[in-house]
């Protein structure tokens, strides 16, 4: 028994190294003064991250993934939540629909959706191609999925349509019941789509450079042009870069294992269990026709 | 009853701007695609000539040829590895499963741009790895390009780990001690459980996080755009440089090929469905 366990440790201490290898070599890459034929770096030194800092190119691209971020997120935000909440509550039989079309997003890579977008938008009556509003309006629709399943989530758990109901029974108004019940009720579960959608955009490339490229400099783009040049500053901004990510993503798993309890969550493994839920859903119904 | 229908009205109101957005980036642009792949090149006649040019043309066939290939192969040793050290995760403590499960949720999102300059720095032609091992006079790398084939592989095996095991890692949860238990007191060995319980009871998990795998790996364009620019002939690189390129802008081509791989990506998540379904009628 303790011998087996033993290949346990093994295996799993091999996954982690190999897993966290990239990492470790870009950090002392980014730390590193002289490094050419030695395990580890024979001096350190601050200078690229200094030279980072100092680089105006850096604070602009990162200003302009902010905006991008902020402007999408936000008309994300204040769209969806009347939307799914009237829907749920006021037309629940168009729930399936609304499903429908917010999932989808999800089986679109950004390269097939970036085709139609570029073709609607680069003539016609509204040429936004290589602005960035055509970004927001993709980014929209990218974090979608997201951003759907954590509200309806946070509705559904808060049994949303009893206590409206209740609400307007006491005599509230729509938009009362919406904004002292249901509202309060729900900013936690809607913060945590709400992070994971920002970590999601950060990281986005492949809109970025297809719809816009050089023309609206975000931070991935000025990154996949510094990659020719220095590699020591390219580490310092992938650091950089990379502990945003963390730290946007920490503070997501602290509070997904505050209220759910569940500690692992990513994005892609909630639309996982969605899907899973999706199918053993149709099953009991067809079984049910049956 | 007028004054529940007048509400209506402004509830239908307020999903405007939601129609508006879904209609203008999301399904506009699907239509838009699939209506533009069966023009020819000048935009005007109406033709499905765009997919005849793709399957005679060896150059697009091979691109396809290429994603399919890297994505299965990319997704099969994913899923072989997740399969293994998800299992070997299982055997530790609670409170070391959750460390190891946050650090495979931290690599999760090391992908694109920022994983391929990883590899670059450390593999690639003066990369550390590469430099280290041939002053040491080890020449495991001596022939290995990491703009290639194989460093293609290497980079998408190693950003489709982490999501495998935390897809793989839940269903372990699953398979309860009492099972085997019960299969070793009516004479059953390790493997048989495995054989005829465990790995059936795995299987539709196995299966859809494959296909998720498939379709990550075919819609990717960050990682290889960073890893080989144009020089690999991969489907998503092919679309991005007949749209969005400077030379040779074919946007009905791409349209086309856009179409295809939308296909593709819809047909794996159907497999998976159909699968799970075949699976689970099995099981009762």
């Amino acid at each position: 028994m303790k011998s087996s366990l033993t290949i346990h440790k093994v295996i799993v201490g091999l996954l982690v190294i190999y897993l966290l290898i990239p990492l470790v070599g870009t950090f002392l890459f980014s730390i590193a003064g002289k490094w050419d034929h030695t395990i580890l770096p024979e001096s350190y030194t601050m200078k690229w991250y200094i030279e980072l800092f100092q680089d105006e190119r850096f604070y602009d691209a990162f200003r302009r993934t902010l905006f991008l971020i902020v402007m999408s997120v936000g008309l994300s935000v204040v769209i969806m939540l009347p939307t799914i909440f009237i829907i749920t509550v006021y037309f629940s039989k168009w729930e399936g629909l609304l499903q429908a079309v917010a999932m989808l997003p999800y089986g679109i890579p950004p390269i097939v959706g970036a085709v139609g977008l570029i073709k609607v938008y680069s003539d016609g009556p509204i040429q936004i191609a290589g602005t960035p509003w055509i970004l927001i309006g993709a980014y929209f629709i990218t974090i979608l999925p997201f951003m759907y399943q954590g509200i309806r989530n946070s509705l559904r758990t808060l049994n949303a349509v009893q206590l409206v109901d209740a609400a307007e029974l006491l005599g509230a108004t729509k938009f009362q019941a919406f904004r002292t019940v249901v509202f309060p009720n729900i900013i936690s579960g809607i913060l945590v789509s709400t992070l994971l959608s920002v970590a999601l955009l950060f990281s986005e490339f492949a809109f970025a450079n297809l719809l816009v490229g050089g023309r609206f400099e975000t931070l991935q783009i000025y990154l996949a042009d510094k990659l020719n040049s220095s590699g020591h500053l390219t580490s310092a901004i992938v650091i950089t870069y990379y502990s945003m990510i963390l730290l946007l993503t920490g503070t997501v798993l602290k509070l997904t294992f505050r209220n759910e309890k569940y500690p692992v969550v990513s994005n892609k493994k909630r639309i996982l269990s969605f899907f899973r839920k999706q199918y053993s859903h149709k099953n009991t119904t067809l079984e049910g026709e049956k | 009853m007028r004054k529940i229908k007048k509400q209506k009205i402004y509830l239908l109101a307020l999903l405007l701007p939601f129609i508006m957005f879904v209609i203008g980036f999301e399904i506009g642009p699907l239509v838009a695609m699939i209506k533009n792949s069966f023009y020819a090149d000048n935009g005007i006649q109406v033709t499905i000539n765009q997919y005849i040019t793709i399957f005679k043309s060896k150059f697009y066939l091979q691109a396809i040829q290429n994603s399919l290939v890297i994505s299965l192969f990319s997704a099969v040793v994913s899923v072989i590895i997740a399969v293994i050290a998800a299992y070997s995760i299982t055997k530790f403590s609670q409170k070391i499963q959750n460390r190891i499960l946050m650090i495979t949720n931290m690599t999760s999102n090391f992908e694109g741009i920022p994983l391929s300059f990883s590899y670059i720095i450390l593999l690639g032609n003066n990369g550390l790895f590469t430099l280290l091992f041939s002053k040491i006079g080890w020449d495991v790398f001596a022939d290995f390009n990491l703009y290639s084939w194989t460093g293609l592989i290497l980079v998408y095996v190693y950003f489709q780990i982490p999501l495998a095991v935390m897809l793989i890692y839940p269903s372990y949860q699953g398979i309860k001690k009492q099972w085997k238990e019960a299969s070793s007191l009516l004479g059953g060995s390790t493997s048989s459980f495995w054989l005829h319980i465990g790995i059936p009871v795995l299987l539709p998990s196995i299966v859809g996080t494959f296909s998720i795998l498939f379709a990550n790996a075919m819609g990717a364009y960050a990682t290889a755009y960073a890893l080989v620019g144009s020089n690999y002939n991969l489907l998503s690189l092919q679309i991005a440089s007949l749209v969005a390129s400077d030379v040779a802008l074919k946007p009905q081509l791409g349209s086309a090929l856009g179409v295809l791989l939308a296909a593709t990506m819809i047909g794996a998540m159907w497999f998976n469905g159909r699968m799970m379904r075949r699976i689970r009628r099995d099981l009762k």
